[in-house]
């Protein structure tokens, strides 16, 4: 993949959410690119920035959380800095995000229809109503829901439909780049599955580039080309996927996939981080990740370790001089 | 549309035991107060016999329950009795100023609803600003105001001190209502005329009141919209709205506003009853010849079918717009059916 062409990249950012008790600094100087055409997965517990990275980018982080610095380039034009007009012919357009909870995404009080109507008319008023509920019911089809559909309301549909539906809405302008926050959380195991076969179809109809942003690991196993590792605010590890698995470099990625549960006899127990995330309003000095790290060093504690990269991967961690 | 069809059917309905409750609840009040309509009639000092005899005559002398199935009966074939103090019809006194009411308090409600959701929906948008904050004041302080003062603190700025608009009755000194009245609604009523003078008129002597009885509700309704619109704006569908482009202003007051007002909707059904309480008042302060100044004249005068007379009508009104409200609540939220 590190040949394709680069449609984001994003330096240096930081994201601050001042609350009453002092500023959480949610992003500490984040740097990713996201090639054309891949899957990059996104992943990091609770808390990590994952979410917050995803936001940033279409720049709908939720007040007060605010962009004190850094860049966002899509396509050379820095998101960071446009103007509102500008953001709404991107977002949606461009870049497209689908969200955790289908049961909640969708307006109860506006029928299938009408969400697509919207979404069209917003972003093109030459297209008429009819026209658009057309588009509308091509979408659906090719989603595997009948078009006789449009008319209902998002409560009389299932959440898997629902998922699809918002799915729908998010390619039905053509983006891109799709964001998909967690989408899978809120969906049962099998219909889980399900949505990522269609994930992964729809990338290669749509010739879509996805930012994939979950907790479980074994979703971005099965789809990711490279997974970027987040903790604390910050970037840890980024790497082609199969080299992640086979070959983690940073200590919190290690104990990240030793923490997958594992049902082999040989690992009778259940693997466990000691520790708990970090305080983001008073985040640790050095590298976030020390006082949980089974490897600190003294330098740890005092200055945050570099990223360096090689190989297609990068690392932030003083263990590493350069990739080994 | 069967749904909605059924769903109106059984509201409509369910209004029917809840009518029957509301004039039982008149007829025990009525009888259980202090004073006793007939010696209040003849003034207290008459013989005893003529008290039997005005007894019989006015059937109070029955047992109560007789009496009860008397006035259900009445009340059914729209007949609410005789006045005791003008020998006149209640219905026909009542007819007479029921459009000043209606009038007064629909432009009311019109002034709480635009100006109480539109400020609240406004406020919640602009969270934490010096805007809020002064929409917040305000709707605390309009709430706590009495409505007799507002009137009279309106009449004193736009009508003595800026001498803007008139401060009492439906029409000014040249205007006569004989000239076009037909169905009692002053402003209906001229434009059916073609007296677009009369018209003006009409209007001008409407916006005081309106407003006064109007801005004193409308407290309430700031805090709820604004209550209700920073829960909705919180929503998932309000940000994945905004992830797909549409713009700020329409997420706020297409999709999220129509959201916030399922709840208002039900508060403006239970304000109703509000309302009607502050027309009462409002009509006192403006001399507007409507029903809550006739309830209040003829509760000085003790004019019991009067009395009984206007609060029947004043609870049908509330019973029949709570059953308007929750029909609109119906067409609006697809999930609402029975």
């Amino acid at each position: 993949m590190g040949a394709g062409e680069t449609i984001l990249s994003i330096k240096g950012l930081h994201v601050e959410f001042p609350i009453s008790i002092g500023t959480v600094k949610a992003l500490q100087g984040v740097d990713l690119d996201i090639v054309k055409g891949e899957v990059m997965g996104l992943v990091g517990e609770s808390g990590c920035g994952k979410s917050t990275l995803g936001f940033s980018i279409v720049r709908l982080l939720r007040p007060p959380g605010r962009i004190t610095s850094g860049r966002i380039d899509y396509r050379g034009r820095n998101v960071a800095g446009m103007d509102e007009k500008e953001l709404l012919r991107i977002r949606g357009r461009r870049i497209a995000m689908v969200f955790q909870d289908p049961l909640t995404s969708l307006n109860p009080l506006f029928s299938i229809g009408q969400h697509f109507v919207e979404t069209i008319r917003t972003h093109d008023r030459a297209v008429t109503k009819s026209r658009a509920l057309e588009m509308a019911g091509d979408m659906l089809e090719s989603l595997g829901i009948s078009r006789q559909r449009l008319g209902e309301y998002p409560h009389q549909m299932s959440g898997g439909m629902r998922q699809r539906i918002m799915i729908g809405l998010a390619l039905v302008m053509r983006p891109e780049l799709l964001i998909a926050d967690e989408p899978t959380t809120a969906l049962d195991v099998i219909v889980e599955a399900q949505f990522l076969d269609l994930l992964e179809e729809l990338r290669g109809r749509f010739d879509l580039t996805v930012i994939l942003i979950t907790h479980n690991l074994g979703n971005v196993a099965q789809l990711a080309h490279r997974i970027t590792v987040m903790y604390g605010g910050t970037i840890v590890e980024v790497a082609p996927a199969g080299d992640l698995f086979r070959r983690p470099l940073h200590p919190y990625t290690e104990g990240l996939l030793a923490s997958i549960p594992n049902i082999r006899l040989d690992r009778p127990r259940l693997v466990t981080m000691p520790g708990s995330p970090p305080d983001l309003v008073d985040p640790p000095a050095g590298c976030v990740f020390h006082p949980r790290c089974p490897r600190a060093m003294d330098v740890c504690r005092r200055e945050r370790p570099p990223s360096v990269s090689g190989d297609g991967r990068t690392v932030s961690c003083w263990l590493y001089k350069e990739v080994p | 549309m069967g749904h909605l069809i059924r769903y109106i059917v059984a509201r409509t309905l369910m209004t029917v035991p809840m009518v029957l409750i509301l004039l039982t609840i008149i007829f025990a009040v009525l009888r259980l107060m202090p004073g006793d309509p007939v010696s209040a009639m003849l003034g207290g000092h008459a013989p005893e016999h003529v008290i039997e005899l005005k007894r019989e005559q006015l059937g109070l002398n029955r047992p109560l329950h007789v009496q009860y199935v008397d006035y259900l009966w009445s009340v059914c074939r729209f007949d609410l009795g005789d006045s005791m103090v003008l020998q006149q019809k209640v219905t026909d006194i009542i007819a007479e100023k029921l459009g000043a009411t209606i009038e007064l308090t629909v432009f009311g409600m019109l002034v709480t609803v635009v100006v109480g959701v539109f400020l609240g929906a406004y406020a919640a948008d602009r969270r934490r600003t010096l805007g809020d904050s002064a929409i917040r004041l305000y709707g605390i302080v309009v709430y706590c105001i009495p409505v007799y003062w507002l009137g009279l603190m309106l009449q004193l700025v736009f009508g003595v001190w800026l001498d803007w608009l008139p401060i009492a009755g439906r029409t000014g000194p040249r205007v006569f209502p004989s000239d076009f009245e037909r169905t009692g609604f002053y402003l209906v009523d001229t434009l059916l005329a073609g007296d677009t003078e009369s018209f003006f008129d009409v209007l001008v002597h409407l916006v005081l009141p309106a407003f006064t009885l109007g801005l004193t509700l409308s407290g309430i309704f700031v805090r709820l919209t604004r209550a209700n619109m920073l829960d909705v704006l919180k929503s998932d569908y309000i940000l994945a709205a905004e992830s797909r482009g549409i713009p700020r202003r329409r997420v706020v007051y297409r999709h999220a506003l129509k959201n916030a007002l399922i709840p208002i909707l039900t508060m403006m059904g239970l304000q109703v009853a509000l309302l009607m309480a502050g027309a009462v008042l409002t009509e006192t302060t403006f001399s507007w010849p409507g029903m809550g100044r006739l309830l209040l004249e003829r509760i000085y005068l003790r004019d019991y079918p009067t009395i009984q007379g206007v609060i029947i009508v004043f609870a049908l009104m509330v019973a029949f717009i709570s059953l308007v409200v929750d029909i609109v609540y119906a067409v609006v939220d697809p999930r609402i059916r029975y």
